[in-house]
């Protein structure tokens, strides 16, 4: 690994990329599961930025954070896919805008 | 070089796989472009320096949550007919105003990146390091992140088991006489 000289700018470039594409993803896309992969890509190109500038510094605290935002990413995915079969099962529909009434 | 050259050509394998996870149809294929997206920035963490991250996201990311979401969609049993209604979501006046919005995000994180200066340090930081640190300083934000997967846990039980008990009796009836 000696003598590998990644400008952080690229690095920085390429999450901040994968970071619009899901956003993108995000606003485009009306079925839910979609949805839900855009916000891991999201997650996920945080956590790139993240490790990049721990890497930057030398320093494990990049990393860390890596774990943090894997933990959330987790809880997130589960409760998300389990509201997916409950939306699935009282709408017959995976389209978000099936939902916009507000009738508890 | 050669890492340098490596690393240009997994960054590329990780857009173009993402952009084209965002535009299938069916959510299978979009889901196998979404794991080779993943695993191409897990090349991305072991080139620069952190072999403990890129392990981690190949085994959690592409690995358990990837297959929840499989299970998930072989659950809700999507056919062709699924794959229809997906392409008349996905006319280009929905997408053109949302994507030029993006664009304009993207030239603002451009200028704001181009300031940060220096090529990523050579050295590597290993599951050591991580290890001493998690549970030095951070082992309150371990215990902050146990109480957040149990609450995942707890909730998406609770979300969840609705749906296997009514399934059997009245749901799938339901479904195989409208589908």
């Amino acid at each position: 690994m000696e003598g590998l000289n990644i400008p952080l700018n690229h690095i920085l470039l390429i999450a901040s990329l994968l970071f619009v594409i899901g956003m993108l993803g995000l606003m485009i896309r009306r079925n839910i599961i979609f949805i839900l992969m855009s916000l891991e890509v999201m997650l996920n190109s945080a956590a790139l930025a993240f490790v990049a500038a721990g890497a930057h510094w030398g320093q494990p605290d990049g990393q860390i954070v890596f774990m943090l935002i894997l933990s959330i990413a987790a809880a997130e995915v589960a409760v998300g896919l389990s509201l997916v079969l409950q939306v699935r099962r009282r709408f017959r529909s995976l389209d978000m805008d099936s939902l916009d009434w507000m009738r508890g | 070089m050669l890492e340098i050259i490596l690393f240009y050509v997994a960054a590329t394998v990780a857009l173009v796989s993402t952009i084209l996870a965002m535009t299938r149809a069916n959510a299978i294929h979009a889901l196998i472009y979404l794991i080779v997206s993943l695993l191409a920035v897990a090349v991305i963490f072991y080139l620069i320096g952190a072999p403990f991250v890129a392990a981690l996201e190949i085994v959690i990311y592409a690995g358990a949550i990837m297959v929840l979401f499989v299970f998930v969609i072989m659950m809700l049993n999507l056919g062709a007919k699924g794959d229809a209604r997906e392409k008349t979501w996905m006319r280009p006046s929905v997408w053109v105003g949302p994507a030029l919005l993006t664009i304009v995000l993207f030239a603002e994180l451009l200028y704001v990146i181009s300031s940060a200066e220096g090529p990523v340090s050579t050295g590597v930081v290993g599951a050591k390091q991580v290890g001493l640190s998690l549970f030095g300083p951070y082992v309150l934000a371990v215990e902050i992140a146990s109480m957040l997967l149990l609450a995942g846990l707890v909730g998406s039980f609770h979300l969840g088991r609705r749906y296997l008990d009514r399934a059997p009796s009245s749901e799938l009836g339901h479904q195989q006489e409208g589908e």
